[in-house]
């Protein structure tokens, strides 16, 4: 790896005046698990690396049933997924940080990073998006607040300016008679990245017969992860039955513009979308109810 | 040229001191300035596992872990798992079961396997597969090192408490 200077500032304004001092010369290091192979291979370069992991808003997880949860931008996939009440509340999220690599990356790899990294087919951001997170942003201006659905630009981009630094996500509390789901195929069992991943949430009446509110996100069909804009609004008011998962399908693979690469065709990722976006949808109805 | 930063760690319940620069992964000094070459260096990108230390209780990719980011931890790595001469259960398992063929990847798995049946002490197949896709062994075809594993998970649960850690 090409020498570089380590820093690990304990406050947020610390951490905002060294990004800001090196005006993107500086890499923000959480988990590591994308960004120091990135480095060692030459993909990205950094004068001086910020470890973020001394900040208490970055590791903290603060959740309640009345607020949500306030997930620090560096908690790792671990520490949510053991953490019961989180992985009730969330299950989308649950299912995806289970999943993204194997044990030693979950001990590591967090979600903030896993958004900031905008691969196309990061498995956590789906669920990100139908859950409608605020991401708070700190940067030489101050804070900022984008939403999970705007936070990444193009593959390997995100919205932070130099300077800018990703503090916490923040999920709204859980609807009631809601539920959630994330799924993504890969031809292994485990430690694969996805050819394509859905996540979808519902919110059913209380009789839990019919669909309210639906949110569906799609990931690696396009150059970032990707709101399923016209099956989640249509789904609303549908029966919570087989027929409107597959018609949400069919709606949602429109917005698949994806590649073909050795992962997987175009048109099989089409309809890896159309697959996945009904399984999920019928796991999070079952999670509802 | 980075100044090299002092770091200071507990490495297999030793408290450690070392100089190393904020480039170096935690495996690199492990392995040599600490001359702890158990864990090995396969793929180097964390994809492979036979790099695997426990760090703070929990299983990492110790190639990418930076040097410095051991700074108060507590790291554990395979020298740690045999005890006063006598190979854990998962090692004896691991010989007799002949789980291993070149050994590369060996000391990952029993790191990771180890980790596991701690946190659980009666894993089924696919919870073993599971938690142990992150190791990756190019000898075996798995069969066998899952068949150690439920072997040794066997014996630390029939054996006295105080026999197995």
């Amino acid at each position: 790896m090409i020498p570089f200077d380590y820093a690990a500032p304990a406050t947020v304004e610390e951490a905002v005046a060294l990004l800001a001092e090196k005006n993107g010369q500086a890499k923000i290091l959480a988990g590591g698990t994308d960004i120091l192979v990135q480095l060692r291979e030459g993909l990205r370069r950094a004068e001086l690396v910020v470890d973020v992991k001394k900040i208490p808003e970055l590791t903290d997880l603060n959740y309640s049933p009345e607020t949500g949860l306030v997930l620090g931008a560096a908690v790792p996939c671990y520490r949510i997924y053991e953490n019961a009440a989180v992985a009730a509340a969330y299950p989308a999220l649950a299912d995806a940080t289970r999943i993204v690599g194997g044990w030693q990356i979950q001990s590591r790899a967090s979600v903030g990073g896993n958004l900031c990294n905008a691969s196309p087919a990061g498995d956590t951001i789906p669920p990100l998006i139908v859950y409608d997170v605020v991401c708070r942003i700190a940067g030489p201006k101050g804070l900022r607040e984008v939403s999970a659905a705007e936070f990444c630009a193009a593959p390997g981009r995100n919205v932070l300016e130099p300077g800018e630094l990703l503090i916490s996500l923040a999920f709204p509390p859980v609807a009631p008679h809601s539920g959630s789901a994330y799924q993504r195929f890969i031809p292994r069992n485990e430690m694969d990245i996805a050819v394509a991943g859905a996540a979808s949430w519902v919110q059913l009446d209380p009789a839990g017969k019919t669909i309210e509110k639906a949110r569906i996100a799609l990931a690696a069909v396009s150059p970032k992860p990707v709101y399923a804009e016209e099956a989640s609004v249509w789904l609303a008011g549908k029966p919570a039955n087989e027929e409107s998962f597959a018609h949400a399908g069919e709606l949602a693979k429109k917005v698949a513009v994806p590649i073909d690469d050795m992962r997987g065709t175009r048109e099989y990722r089409v309809h890896l979308a159309s697959v996945l976006t009904r399984r999920t949808l019928a796991d999070a109805v079952k999670r509802a109810t | 040229m980075p100044r090299r930063t002092h770091v200071a760690a507990t490495v297999n319940g030793e408290e450690v001191e070392f100089l190393c620069e904020p480039r170096q992964s935690l495996l690199e000094v492990l392995r040599e300035n600490l001359r702890l070459t158990g864990a090995k260096e396969g793929c180097n990108n964390g994809n492979c596992g036979a790099c695997t230390v426990m760090m703070n209780s929990v299983p990492v990719n110790s190639c990418i872990v930076l040097a410095v980011e051991a700074d108060g931890a507590e790291i554990e790595t395979v020298e740690a798992i045999a005890r006063q001469g006598h190979m854990h259960p998962i090692q004896q398992c691991f010989l007799e079961g002949a789980a291993l063929q070149c050994g590369v990847c060996t000391p990952g798995f029993l790191v990771a396997a180890k980790a596991l049946l701690e946190k659980n002490p009666n894993p089924g197949e696919h919870e073993i597969r599971f938690n142990l896709a992150g190791n990756l062994c190019r000898c075996t075809g798995y069969d066998k090192i899952v068949r150690a594993v439920q072997d040794a998970a066997e014996i630390m649960q029939s054996a006295q408490p105080a026999a197995v850690k």
